[in-house]
């Protein structure tokens, strides 16, 4: 994983709930519907703006689910740059204070 | 399907209350003619009380919260609910008349993140409008107020609701709605008071006139399709529900009573005396209604509209009998195909030109 580390922050024009192991998430800014599986939950639920996606990769996607770093790595990142092309999720090379990333 | 019927879906089978219509008081600076509240609002829930049941609707994982009255924004603290609301996440809809959102206000709910604004427009004529709203200059504020949510790309979804006074307006209004780049919808539906009464159901269309709007291309899209009756019933339908209500929907008025659907007035408990997740999950109410499968609907089961019919239980609890047919509903079968409903059969068809009341057309735009 030689690339750069990125960040992930929840936008605030979205609405979401989590309904059992999936989440539902709308885009107030296009209506666009998002339903996360497990794993996508998984990763929204930590994108807290601190957290480096690997980590986020190892600790709530690898020790929960059986995949590699790389292959959930590679999987991770293009499901967050889906979500980040829609405004729902945003992605920085640098951790965000508490008070920006939401 | 698509995904949110998929979640939809999901919501039934978890008993997840996925949509909520909250009135945060039944207070309006209109008088339209034909509304189903009073308008006291003594008693209404205090702002932390109001706070309170929206945290608790996001505990049991309401997505979907719609604000309502009266008009919402005669409470001083309506952007302060509504802004508690989006810190919790929540699809946020507001319906109210508008006349009191000015730029600064679309700007505030803009900033917000509110899905949608619904308004009730009556008529493209004001002389018509403010005469059912009884409040002079109410069309123009309103559509001003359109002016300005749309500046702010809120969407918008106007409401005509049909009356004898306004019916033949509806497509000045549907042309309106076009030119202002807004959403519309009909809506033949004047529900009775709350309190039981009936008698504003006289205000609403015949079913002469129900049967013109249904053959208006205009309103329903291929007339053909939308007027042919379907003959087969699955059992996809029979075991299934009438309706949303009781399932993923749930209405709280401003004094805290639960009840099914804004239209099903069936007491189930108030957030004052039990927590909301006791009320959806443990109420007797809310468990007899999720008991009442299609199949079980005594007469409405053996009916040849069943596979595409509205039926509204509240309207059939209303009429005395939560599984009994809605004759309102029936009438709009009859007038959308000709064909009389098994409750018209059984009575001799004999109420084909009662005033339609509370009937619905959905998904016209």
């Amino acid at each position: 994983m030689a690339t750069a580390e990125m960040y992930l922050s929840q936008s605030a024009d979205i609405a979401a709930r989590t309904l059992g192991d999936d989440t539902l998430i709308m885009s107030t800014l296009d209506s666009t519907i998002f339903v996360l599986n497990s794993v996508g939950t998984a990763i929204w639920n930590a994108a807290d703006g601190r957290t480096p996606l690997s980590q986020i990769v190892h600790d709530r996607v690898c020790s929960e689910f059986e995949v590699t770093d790389e292959e959930a790595y590679a999987d991770a990142r293009e499901f967050i740059g889906q979500l980040a092309e829609h405004g729902i999720l945003r992605i920085t090379q640098e951790p965000v204070s508490p008070t920006e990333a939401q | 399907m698509n995904l949110l019927d998929e979640m939809n879906e999901k919501a039934t089978r978890q008993g997840v209350p996925l949509s909520t219509h909250m009135d945060i008081t039944w207070r309006c600076n209109e008088r339209c003619v034909h509304c189903y509240l009073d308008h006291d609002g003594k008693g209404e829930m205090t702002t932390e009380e109001i706070k309170d049941v929206i945290r608790q609707l996001a505990d049991v994982g309401t997505f979907f919260l719609t604000i309502s009255g009266g008009e919402p924004l005669l409470r001083r603290d309506c952007f302060e609910i509504l802004e508690y609301a989006r810190s919790l996440r929540f699809n946020v809809k507001l319906k109210t008349n508008a006349v009191m959102i000015g730029p600064k206000e679309a700007v505030r709910l803009r900033k917000l993140g509110i899905e949608q604004v619904q308004i009730s427009v009556y008529s493209h004529r004001p002389e018509v409008h403010d005469a059912i709203t009884k409040l002079p200059g109410s069309l123009r504020r309103t559509t001003d107020a359109i002016k300005h949510l749309k500046a702010n790309n809120i969407k918008v979804s106007i409401t005509n609701v049909l009356m004898q006074f306004n019916q033949r307006d509806a497509l000045a209004v549907k042309h309106m709605a076009q030119e202002l780049g807004v959403n519309f919808t009909i809506d033949p539906t004047i529900t009775p008071m709350l309190n039981g009464d009936r008698s504003i159901t006289k205000l609403g269309i015949t079913l002469d006139e129900l049967h013109d709007v249904m053959r208006t291309e205009e309103f329903v899209g291929d007339v053909a399709e939308f007027c042919a009756p379907v003959a087969t019933v699955g059992s996809d339908v029979l075991d299934g529900y009438s309706c949303s209500a009781g399932h993923t929907l749930a209405y709280i008025s401003p004094f805290g009573d639960v009840y099914p659907c804004v239209q099903f007035p069936m007491p189930c408990g108030s957030v004052r005396k039990q927590s909301f997740r006791e009320i959806w999950y443990d109420s007797p109410a809310f468990s007899e209604l999720r008991s009442v499968h299609v199949r079980d609907l005594h007469t409405c089961s053996q009916c040849s509209h069943t596979a595409y019919c509205s039926r509204c239980p509240g309207l059939a609890y209303m009429e005395g009998d939560m599984r009994g047919p809605s004759a309102a509903d029936c009438q709009k079968s009859y007038a959308r195909t000709g064909i009389p409903s098994a409750a018209m059969s059984r009575a001799g068809k004999t109420i084909p030109h009662v005033h339609i009341g509370l009937v619905q057309i959905s998904g016209l735009q």
